[in-house]
Formats: structure tokens, C-alpha cells, sequence
């Protein structure tokens, strides 16, 4: 992407790349006892999840718990929340670029190297809830049929693979800058920077237009979709990264964090309001309209003759966002004693949304189904352990990537 | 975590050079080998799937892009499996629309009594898995006095009719603007001229979404291989309906193309005992289907969502 750039002086991009690669690759596997023992549990749990999806496609999808009334499950919750948590970093781009906050500015590569690994898993995820993935290659343009613009799923899969290529040419070329030690040239990055800002919308967008767009079902059926999706995306993308600073201030010589994760703290604060009131205002629309619209938001909140396997899940994630939102809210919430607090907020916050976006979100939109049977469902043993795997697979990437990043955000806080 | 490579000139492009760097290199190594064929030996049952797909199954073009040749091809290889897997000979046959054909269906509420055998002729004439019982209809016990599908029950059971009860067979609606189409990414589905929306079963990427949303639920996906038994299949086949689906596919209602573009009526009227059915060529004048449509008050489901459908209710 960048030997384009390559004036005649200099050494060869062609062999300095390679070792640019294999230097990020050494590195990113020296750690410490520590270090090694988390990589291998994250590498035992995908091998785990990669099995059971090898199990799947051997025997069917018979395996999952899925039927022809819920004819998506795990694999797709967890792929919507994950777009969610792909677009969230990009609130650490917009106060580092549009705002010019330098502390986030010198630390903003970590949002863009989760948008990296949310990508992965998203992609993982849809591959994950194929019936034939051997039949991948129809979806490619060109090389198959692709259904632009008429189906959403297409624009979905540009929208998402363009994302990728955003932010890994963003960071590539940050970190192979700083690997030749050199100043990083601003045409090379600031304008993809800025539209990735674009882009990050652009992907929570499109993913609810899969679902809203679909008039035989009402529960997903609502202008609110995209919106809703896009606040609870910047409250559990900025969450998963206060976290992750939090503790790369334990684990790492990286200073200068205290600052973005008060920034950020500041952002959540009023996400996740943006978020509840949305929820609310949906509420009230399906619950004092009531009618048939109302079924799936019943079956959800109070359960449907007699049926109720949401229930427990969606009051969890109600009691978490509300507790997130009041810890959130509270001014004390950032002293530098209370950081367990502050991950704990986040944390409940995050586990929220994964619940709100994810089963919360899919599940009712088949039940009651489009003829009005209820049929309930419950991830099987193997949906687990795939949406596992490829959280672990997730993780290991985004480790990874973060080590790779270390020197870069050393360096920074030497300036 | 220790940094064991900070290097003294940043400015300078190096290779960590430590001191046991070959053995760390070594140890690295080994770990990435044996990482390597865990992951092999983990995803090893993906060699049974492959046994089952041959390689013209995985390179076979769009059903709309095969030529002459490539179809006659893919249809033997078709029966040849079908003889491999289930010990049946099967003809596949590749009915294209008749010119000048339109088919529509219509249903009179007042006379079907809920008896089902609709459903069970469904489930033999196109092939389906005999241990789930699958069917492309379903009939919806409906209590008098609302059109509301909410109150209504597809698991029925005793005697019918049931003097409070009417009965709402639904199966694919046809529909003039089918959003399982317009969802589809890959175009493994579309309307064909006479009307009827077809699957080629050979490129649908089993993704699912036409499945969410189709509002008539007329969708099914094969969650596992669909089992007959040979003597139990039925050898009069076609390929864009009844023919045995793969695994991992989508299927749906064909209007039974394979027996109505050969001049003969759908197995779901013809197993009706009570004439509730009524199907034909609305562009034909003399039809019976179409004097129903012009003399009838009938009505369609889900009018409000734009769907279009090309099935018709009605009461006497």
C-alpha cells in the first residue's frame, strides 16, 4: 500500500517490509509467563471452537439449536453486536482527529486495531452461520453473483470488508512508519482517517438496515433500528477500551492513559443514556400501541403464553445497563482509586449491550414467528463453543495486535 | 509483560539479535508446528463434508448460466447421486415456464375442513426428510370471527372440523414482489415468467436471510441431509423443485413446477378431498381460477406489506 511512496534514495520498501513483518511478528510473541499462558488458553479455546464448527459443517447445521421459526441464533447476535463494537472505535478517532486531543491522539491506534479484530470475528461469524461455506466464493463480486444494490447483505459485505481495509492500512502504515523511524506522512493517513470516521457509521447502518428493512417483521421493523444500534455501539466499544487501557497500565510501560480513559468515560456517560432513552421510547411505542406489533416485545420483557425463555436474559440486561448507567453517571466514578469500579461499570455495561443487541435483538424477531407459532430457542452446546472460538480467535488477534502497537504508544509518551 | 527487544536506535530497522535469539526462534517454531496440527486434527471432520462434495458440485456455475451441455451434465451427476445416496433411480427433468402461463392458487376457506392431507401429499411428492416430517404447508386452526393469525394454532389436534374453527392452509404466496428475492446476495432464488419463485439448490449459500424475510414463513432450510427411503422416493424430479435438496440449502414451495408445467395439477389439490382448491393460468379467460378471481370476494394475507401474493382466499 505504501511503496508508491518509496523516493529513489532510500532503501528498498520491497526488502524492508518483510522485515517490518517479521520484526512485528517476533515481537508480538515475546512476552512474559503470563503473556504465553493467556495466548495458549485463547489458542485451546479456538481450537475447541474450530472443531465443533468442523463437527457442523460435516453433519449440518442439525447441530445448532436453530430452526426453520428461529432461523438465526448465537451466530448472528454476536455478529451484530460485534459490528457494533468495530464501529465504537471510532470515538477515540473522533476526539483524536476532529477534536485534536493529543492524549488520545498519541493512544488512538487501539481503537483502530479493535475495529481490526471485531472485523475478524464479525466475518468469522457469518462464515460461522453459513449452511454451505463451501459455496463462499458465489458471494465474491465478480468471481460469483453478487446481488448489489438490491440485497442489504451485499452492501453489508463491502461496507464491513472496506472497514477492514481502513483500518488495517491505517495502522500498517503507522506502525511501519515508526519501524523505518520515520515521521509519518499526513496525505498517507489523515484522509483515510477521516473516512473511516464515515465508514464506522456506515457499517452499524447497513447492519440495521438488515434487519429493519424486513416488513414481515415487526419487531425489528422500526426506523429506530440503525440509530439504537449505533449508540449502544459507542457505549460498548469505548467500554471494551477503557478496559483494555486500564489494564495495559498494569501490564505495560505505556503511559499517559489516565486522560483518553476520562475522555472516553465522558462519552459513555451520555451513550448510555442516548441508548436507554431510545430503548424507552421503544417501549412505549410497542406497549401502548399494543396490537399484534406488540408479541415479540412481550415475549421478550414478560414472555408469551407461558413461554419465557427471554425473559431472564433481557431483565439481566436491563439491570446491567441501568446499574452502568447510574455508576456512569456518578462524577466519582474516575478517581484513580476506583478503577475496579470503572471496570466493573464497563464491564456490566458491555455484557448489557452484548445482550441487548444480541439475542435480545434477534431472537424476538422470530417469535412469534411470521404465522404466529412460538417456538423458542436456546443456543446449543456447539453454538457455544464456536461463538467462543471465535471470541478467543478475536482476542488472540487483538493481542496481538496490540503488542505489535506497544513501541508506537511508548514512543508517543517520550515526545 | 518484559520488553525484551527495545531497541537502543529506533531509528535504525532491526531484527531482535539476542543472544538465544535461534533458540527462542527454535522454541517458537516448535510451538507454531504444534499449533498448526492441533489445528488440522481439529478441523479434520471437515474431510467427511468434503468426501460428499465432488468437485463439479463445488465449481458448478448458476443455474441461469449453464449451457446445454453443462445442464445435461449436472442433471446426470443429480441422478447419479441420487442412486449413490438413496439407491433410487430418479429422472430429473429441467421444465422451463410455458409461454403465456401465469399460475395463481386460490383456497375457499368455507370448504376446507383442516384434514391435512395437503400437508402429507406435500411431504411425498417433493422428497422431503421423513424424520422431521417436513412440508411446504401449513394449516392454521383458526377460531371463527377474526382474520388474526395470532389467535390461530398450526398444532392442532382431534377431530376437525371443530364447529368454532376454520381452517388456513398456508404454503408459498408466489409473491409478485417476493422479498426473498430482493434479500438473497448471492441471486440463488428469483421469479421465474409463469410466476413461481424457484431456488437453484445448487448455489444457495444457506445464509438465511430469505428465511427472515418471507412474512408467510413458506421458507424451509435443510438442517441436516434429508433422509428417504429409496422405495419411498419420488423418481419424477426436477430440478428447480422437487428433486432431493443438499444439506445447508434453502427450499420452498414450487407450485409442484415439475407436475404443472407438464400439464398437471399441484399434489397438495389433487390429494384435497374436500375442493377447497382451485389452481389455473389467470391468463387463460376460460380458467376456472379466473372466473373465481373475477366472482369471488377474495382476499390475500398480509395485504399491507406490499407482497403481491399470487394465492387468494375466500369464503362461499
Amino acid at each position: 500500500m505504501t511503496t508508491s511512496t518509496a523516493p529513489a534514495d532510500k532503501p528498498s520498501y520491497i526488502a524492508s517490509y518483510p522485515r517490518f513483518l517479521a520484526r512485528s511478528l517476533w515481537q508480538a510473541t515475546e512476552g512474559s509467563l503470563g503473556f504465553y499462558a493467556w495466548m495458549t488458553l485463547l489458542t485451546a479455546l479456538f481450537l475447541v471452537g474450530a472443531n465443533a464448527w468442523a463437527n457442523q459443517v460435516a453433519g449440518g447445521m442439525i447441530g445448532t439449536h436453530m430452526t426453520d421459526q428461529v432461523s438465526w441464533g448465537l451466530y448472528i447476535a454476536n455478529f451484530t453486536f460485534m459490528v457494533g463494537l468495530a464501529a465504537g472505535g471510532v470515538m477515540m478517532v473522533i476526539p483524536a482527529y476532529l477534536y485534536h486531543d493529543r492524549k488520545m491522539h498519541d493512544v488512538v491506534i487501539i481503537g483502530e486495531l479493535l475495529a481490526i479484530a471485531a472485523i475478524v470475528m464479525c466475518l468469522m461469524f457469518v462464515v460461522a452461520d453459513l449452511g454451505r461455506p463451501d459455496r463462499f466464493w458465489h458471494m465474491m463480486p465478480g468471481l460469483g453473483k453478487f446481488n448489489f444494490p438490491i440485497s442489504m447483505l451485499t452492501w453489508d459485505v463491502i461496507v464491513l470488508n472496506g472497514y477492514l481495509l481502513l483500518n488495517l492500512h491505517i495502522c500498517g502504515y503507522l506502525l511501519y512508519m515508526r519501524f523505518l523511524g520515520r515521521e509519518p506522512n499526513p496525505v498517507w493517513y489523515v484522509p483515510f482517517v477521516m473516512l473511516s470516521i464515515v465508514w464506522a457509521i456506515s457499517i452499524h447502518t447497513v447492519t440495521a438496515f438488515l434487519y429493519c428493512g424486513l416488513g414481515g417483521r415487526p419487531f425489528w421493523n422500526t426506523a429506530l433500528l440503525a440509530p439504537r444500534f449505533l449508540a449502544s455501539a459507542f457505549v460498548s466499544g469505548p467500554a471494551f477500551i477503557i478496559v483494555t487501557m486500564v489494564l495495559m497500565k498494569k501490564l505495560t510501560r505505556v503511559q499517559g492513559l489516565d486522560q483518553p480513559i476520562a475522555t472516553l468515560t465522558k462519552i459513555v456517560r451520555v451513550t448510555i443514556l442516548i441508548n436507554l432513552l431510545m430503548v424507552a421510547s421503544e417501549l412505549f411505542t410497542e406497549f401502548y400501541t399494543g396490537g399484534a406489533h406488540v408479541s415479540a416485545a412481550k415475549y421478550l420483557f414478560f414472555g408469551l403464553h407461558g413461554k419465557t425463555g427471554l425473559v431472564p436474559w433481557t431483565w439481566t440486561a436491563i439491570g446491567l445497563n441501568v446499574t452502568a448507567a447510574c455508576l456512569f453517571l456518578w462524577p466519582g466514578l474516575l478517581a484513580p482509586r476506583l478503577r475496579w469500579l470503572l471496570v466493573s461499570a464497563c464491564v456490566m455495561a458491555f455484557v448489557g449491550t452484548w445482550i441487548e443487541k444480541g439475542m435480545g435483538l434477534i431472537i424476538p424477531g422470530f417469535i412469534p414467528s411470521t404465522l404466529h407459532q412460538i417456538v423458542e430457542y436456546a443456543p446449543s452446546l456447539l453454538e457455544w463453543k464456536v461463538t467462543v472460538g471465535i471470541w478467543a480467535f478475536g482476542l488472540m488477534v487483538f493481542t496481538i495486535a496490540i503488542k505489535t502497537a506497544l513501541p508506537t504508544l511508548r514512543q508517543a509518551d517520550q515526545d | 509483560m518484559t520488553d525484551t527487544n527495545h531497541p537502543s536506535r529506533p531509528d535504525l530497522p532491526t531484527l531482535p539479535i539476542i543472544e538465544n535469539f535461534s533458540r527462542r526462534a527454535a522454541i517458537k517454531g516448535g510451538f507454531a508446528t504444534l499449533g498448526a496440527a492441533a489445528f488440522v486434527a481439529a478441523i479434520s471432520p471437515l474431510r467427511h463434508a468434503a468426501q460428499n462434495t465432488s468437485a463439479g458440485e463445488f465449481m458448478q456455475n448458476h443455474y441461469t448460466e449453464l449451457t446445454p451441455e453443462q445442464k445435461a451434465d449436472v442433471i446426470a451427476r443429480l441422478e447419479e447421486e441420487a442412486k449413490e445416496k438413496y439407491g433410487a433411480e430418479v429422472t430429473i427433468g429441467d421444465d422451463r415456464p410455458i409461454p403465456g402461463t401465469k399460475f395463481v392458487y386460490a383456497i375457499n376457506l368455507s370448504v376446507c375442513n383442516g384434514n391435512g392431507k395437503c400437508v402429507e401429499a406435500c411431504h411425498k411428492e417433493n422428497n422431503h426428510d421423513r424424520a422431521t416430517n417436513q412440508s411446504y404447508i401449513r394449516v392454521i386452526e383458526m377460531p371463527k370471527g377474526t382474520m388474526d393469525m395470532e389467535q390461530g394454532s398450526t398444532t392442532y389436534t382431534g377431530a376437525v372440523p371443530k364447529d368454532d374453527k376454520f381452517y388456513l392452509p398456508v404454503q408459498c404466496q408466489q409473491c409478485d414482489e417476493p422479498p426473498c428475492v430482493d434479500v438473497c446476495p448471492v441471486k440463488a432464488t428469483w421469479k421465474e415468467d409463469d410466476g413461481i419463485v424457484v431456488v437453484d439448490y445448487n448455489w444457495c449459500i444457506g445464509c438465511r436471510y430469505c428465511e427472515a424475510a418471507c412474512p408467510y414463513h413458506a421458507r424451509r432450510f435443510n438442517w441436516k441431509q434429508p433422509e428417504v427411503p429409496a422405495e419411498e422416493v419420488n423418481p419424477d424430479q426436477s430440478y428447480l423443485s422437487n428433486r432431493i435438496r443438499p444439506v445447508g440449502v434453502v427450499e420452498k414451495c414450487t407450485y409442484c413446477l415439475h407436475r404443472t408445467r407438464r400439464g398437471k395439477l399441484p399434489a397438495c389439490l389433487e390429494a384435497c378431498p374436500t375442493g377447497a382448491r382451485v389452481f389455473g393460468n389467470i391468463l387463460d379467460p376460460e380458467s376456472n381460477i379466473r372466473w373465481l378471481l373475477e366472482n369471488k370476494r377474495v382476499y390475500i394475507l398480509k395485504e399491507e406489506l406490499g407482497t403481491k401474493p399470487a394465492f387468494f382466499y375466500y369464503f362461499d
